[in-house]
C-alpha cells in the first residue's frame, strides 16, 4: 500500500503494485464514466428499443424495410417458413400470436407465421428522434433559455460584485474594513439550507417569486468568490495603483482599468465556478420557480421524472443536454477547477 | 469582439461619475465602502436579515407568511418537532418523521463519511504514484463532481430501474430483478454509492494536493533507512497528511449532513421515510406539503443550525489539534 507513494519504479518493469494502481484506475473508469456512457447511450434507442430487457449497451433497434405497395417501411424479421427454411420477412400484420409476412422482394405472396418462430433483425442505428422531439413536444426552448439566463446573468453580476469588494477589501484601508470581511466570509458557514423559509419570505415581499431574478440576486453575493479574487488582488503591487492616481485616474477607472485586467486569472475562475453553481442549483429554484413557464432545466427534468409514466426516452435526452454544457467545462477548463479548488479549498 | 469591449467599456464608463462624486464625499479611501456595498447589501439581505428573521417564524405558529400576522407560540414549535412521550419509542412522539429524518441523516452521515474517507484516500495515494497520464485519471474520478444533482439523480435511476442495466446483471448470474429503490435497505445502499461516486473526485483533488505537498526528502530519508512502506504510510504519509484529511473529514460531514437534492430526486425520500433526510423534512414542511408550516421548518432549520455549529467547532479542535501533533519541519 504504501508503495503507491514514492518509489521510482524502473520505466522498464512494472512492479506487481503498478498492476494494481492501473487495475484500480481502469475499475474507477469504468465505475466513472460508465454509468454517464450507458446513459449517453441509451438517449439515442428509440423507445421500443428502451423496453427491451436485457438491454443493450449500444442503440440497436429493429430494422425496417421499404415494400412496394405499403406507405411505412415495415418491421424486419428472420423467420423460419413453413418449409422450416429462414428468410427475412417483414411484417405486414399480426393477429393474435399469427403474424401476416411478406418477402420484400416478392410483396404480393403473404406468409403467416406463428411469432415464436421468428425474432427481429436488429442493427446499430442511433435515433436522433428523442432530441429532435424534445423541442416541439415540451417547452424544452424555454427551459433552456431560463436555464442560459440565470447562469448568464448570475456570473456576470457575480463577477462585478465580487470582484468590486475583492477590490475595496485588498486596496483600501478603511475603518470596518476587517468586519466587512470577516462577515462576508462568515457567510461561508451559514448553509443557504438553513435559511429557506425566511429568505423565501424576502424573495416573496420584493415580489420576486416565481421570477429568474428571485433566483439570481440572492446567489450573486458569493464568499468564495471574494476570498478568491482578494487573495489574488493581494499580488498586485500597490505601485501600480499610486501611479495611476497621479495621473488623476479615478478610483473607479483604476478598479476596471488596472485592476480587472491584471486579475483576469482568478476572475475565470470565478466565472468558472459560478457557471457550474448556476447551472446546477436545485432547491433553491424548486423553491422559488412555482410554475412551468419559469422552469430551469433542472426543474423541468425533475418534473418530468416525477410523472407517474415517465418517457424515458424523452428524459434521457434531456439530461444529456443538460449535462453538455459542463462536459465541456470539464473537458476544456478542468486545469482551472482544479487551481480553484487547490487555491480556495471550495467547491 | 471589439464591439463588445466597447460596450463593456461604456457601461463600465457610466458608473464613473459616481465614484469620482463618492471620492470627493467619502475621501480616497472610504470609498472602499462603495465598492464593497452591492456584496454587503446582497448578503445582508438574502443572509443576515434572513437569520434574524428565521428566529421569529421559530418562535410563531399559523401557516401566515408575514411575520406580523403570526401568533406568538413560543418553543411550541420545538416541543412539536421534540417531544415524544416515550424517547424509547419513536412512534410516540408528536412528529416521528422528523426525528426518523434525523436518524437516517446521522445514520447517512456516519456511513458516507467513513466510505467518503476511505475511498477519497486510497484514490489519492494511487493518483500521487508515479502513473501514466495522471492528469487524465484525475480527471475521471472528478467528473461526476461537476454534474448536477438532478443530472447524478437521473443517471442512477435509469440504472437502477425495473428493466436497468442491474437487474440485466442480477438476471444473467440467475437471480430475479428487483426494485432496488423500493426496498428501504437497497434504497439506502443506493443513495451512499450515489453520493460517493458523485462527491469522491473533489475530496480527492484535496488530499492528492495534500500528498503532493509533503516534502521529498521524509521519504527519501525513510528509504535511506530502508523503512518497509507500511511504515512509511502510518508513520510519515498519513501523519503529514493529518491536516488534509480532518478538513475533509469535516467538509464531508457539513455537507452530508445537508444532503437534499439527490437523494431527492432519486427515491424522493422513499420508500417510506427510509432515505427523508433532515433537509428534505424542512422541505416538505414548509414549502411541499397542502398547508406550508413555516414555523416548524424554522425551528427544524434552527435544529440543523446548531448540529452544524458543533460540527464547525469540532473542525476547529480537531485542525488545533492537528496542528499541535504535526511533525516539525
Amino acid at each position: 500500500m504504501a508503495n503507491f507513494l514514492t518509489r521510482t519504479r524502473g520505466r522498464n518493469h512494472l512492479h506487481w503494485t503498478d498492476w494494481v494502481s492501473y487495475g484500480y484506475l481502469l475499475l474507477g473508469l469504468i465505475v466513472m464514466f460508465g454509468p454517464v456512457l450507458w446513459l449517453v447511450m441509451s438517449s439515442f434507442k428509440t423507445e421500443s428499443a428502451l423496453s427491451q430487457f436485457p438491454p443493450s449497451f449500444l442503440p440497436y433497434s429493429q430494422k425496417s424495410v421499404a415494400v412496394a405497395g405499403y406507405d411505412k417501411p415495415l418491421p424486419l424479421f428472420l423467420a423460419k417458413d413453413e418449409q422450416g427454411q429462414l428468410r427475412e420477412l417483414v411484417q405486414v400484420r399480426r393477429i393474435g400470436i399469427v403474424a401476416t409476412m411478406v418477402d420484400p422482394q416478392q410483396p404480393q405472396t403473404e406468409i403467416r407465421i406463428n411469432i415464436n418462430d421468428r425474432r427481429p433483425v436488429n442493427e446499430l442505428k442511433f435515433a436522433s428522434g428523442n432530441y429532435t422531439e424534445l423541442f416541439g413536444k415540451f417547452a424544452f426552448g424555454t427551459y433552456l433559455r431560463n436555464s442560459v439566463f440565470i447562469t448568464v446573468v448570475a456570473t456576470l453580476i457575480t463577477l462585478l460584485f465580487n470582484s468590486m469588494a475583492a477590490f475595496a477589501l485588498s486596496k483600501y484601508q478603511f475603518t470596518g474594513q476587517k468586519t466587512v470581511f470577516v462577515l462576508i466570509i462568515a457567510t461561508l458557514m451559514i448553509p443557504p439550507t438553513i435559511i429557506l423559509v425566511p429568505a423565501f419570505l424576502v424573495i416573496s415581499s420584493m415580489g420576486l417569486l416565481n421570477n429568474l431574478w428571485g433566483v439570481i440576486l440572492p446567489a450573486v453575493a458569493t464568499p468564495t468568490g471574494v476570498f478568491l479574487l482578494r487573495q489574488y488582488m493581494l499580488t498586485i503591487p500597490d505601485e501600480l495603483l499610486e501611479a495611476a492616481r497621479m495621473d488623476n485616474a479615478s478610483e473607479w477607472r483604476i478598479y476596471w482599468k488596472i485592476i480587472l485586467p491584471l486579475a483576469a486569472p482568478a476572475m475565470a475562475v470565478l466565472a468558472i465556478f459560478s457557471f457550474m453553481w448556476r447551472w446546477n442549483d436545485f432547491l433553491w429554484p424548486l423553491i422559488v420557480l412555482s410554475t412551468s413557464e419559469n422552469f430551469t432545466l433542472q426543474l423541468a427534468l425533475n418534473a418530468f421524472q416525477g410523472e407517474l409514466n415517465t418517457q424515458w426516452h424523452y428524459l434521457l435526452a434531456m439530461t444529456v443536454i443538460t449535462l453538455i454544457p459542463i462536459s465541456l467545462v470539464f473537458t476544456f477548463l478542468q486545469k482551472y477547477i482544479a487551481t480553484g479548488i487547490a487555491s480556495a479549498g471550495v467547491k | 469582439m471589439s464591439v463588445f469591449s466597447s460596450l463593456l467599456g461604456f457601461c463600465f464608463n457610466l458608473f464613473e461619475p459616481v465614484f469620482r462624486l463618492g471620492q470627493k464625499w467619502l475621501g480616497a479611501s472610504r470609498i472602499g465602502w462603495l465598492f464593497v456595498g452591492p456584496n454587503l447589501v446582497v448578503i445582508g439581505i438574502f443572509t443576515f436579515l434572513p437569520i434574524i428573521i428565521n428566529f421569529v417564524y421559530a418562535v410563531t405558529g399559523g401557516v401566515n407568511l408575514l411575520p406580523t400576522q403570526r401568533p406568538f407560540t413560543g418553543v411550541e414549535n420545538f416541543s412539536i418537532l421534540l417531544e415524544c412521550r416515550d424517547y424509547t419509542d419513536l412512534q410516540t412522539c408528536r412528529s416521528d418523521i422528523f426525528w426518523r429524518s434525523i436518524f437516517n441523516t446521522i445514520k447517512f452521515s456516519v456511513i458516507q463519511v467513513a466510505l467518503m474517507l476511505f475511498f477519497s484516500l486510497v484514490t489519492a495515494l494511487v493518483l500521487n504514484r508515479k502513473i501514466i497520464g495522471r492528469g487524465f485519471w484525475r480527471g475521471v474520478f472528478f467528473y461526476p463532481v461537476l454534474l448536477s444533482p438532478v443530472v447524478v439523480a437521473l443517471i442512477w435511476k435509469w440504472l437502477l430501474q425495473s428493466q436497468g442495466v442491474f437487474n440485466a446483471g442480477l438476471v444473467a448470474m440467475g437471480g430475479s430483478p428487483m426494485d432496488w429503490l423500493l426496498d428501504r435497505h437497497w434504497a439506502f445502499f443506493w443513495v451512499v454509492v450515489v453520493s460517493i461516486w458523485a462527491h469522491m473526485g473533489f475530496y480527492t483533488l484535496i488530499l492528492l494536493a495534500g500528498l503532493q505537498a509533503i516534502p521529498k526528502d521524509v521519504y527519501e530519508a525513510a528509504e535511506m533507512d530502508a523503512a518497509p512502506p507500511s511504515r512509511v504510510l502510518l508513520r510519515i504519509t498519513l501523519p503529514l497528511l493529518m491536516p488534509n484529511l480532518i478538513v475533509v473529514l469535516v467538509l464531508v460531514m457539513i455537507r452530508a449532513v445537508q444532503s437534499f437534492d439527490e437523494v431527492f430526486v432519486l427515491t424522493g425520500g422513499g420508500p417510506g421515510s427510509a432515505t427523508t433526510f433532515i433537509v428534505q423534512y424542512i422541505y416538505l414542511t414548509g414549502f411541499a406539503e397542502q398547508i406550508h408550516l413555516y414555523g416548524l421548518a424554522a425551528a427544524a432549520s434552527l435544529i440543523l443550525a446548531i448540529g452544524l455549529m458543533a460540527l464547525t467547532l469540532a473542525q476547529l479542535r480537531l485542525s488545533k489539534a492537528g496542528d499541535a501533533g504535526k511533525v516539525k519541519k
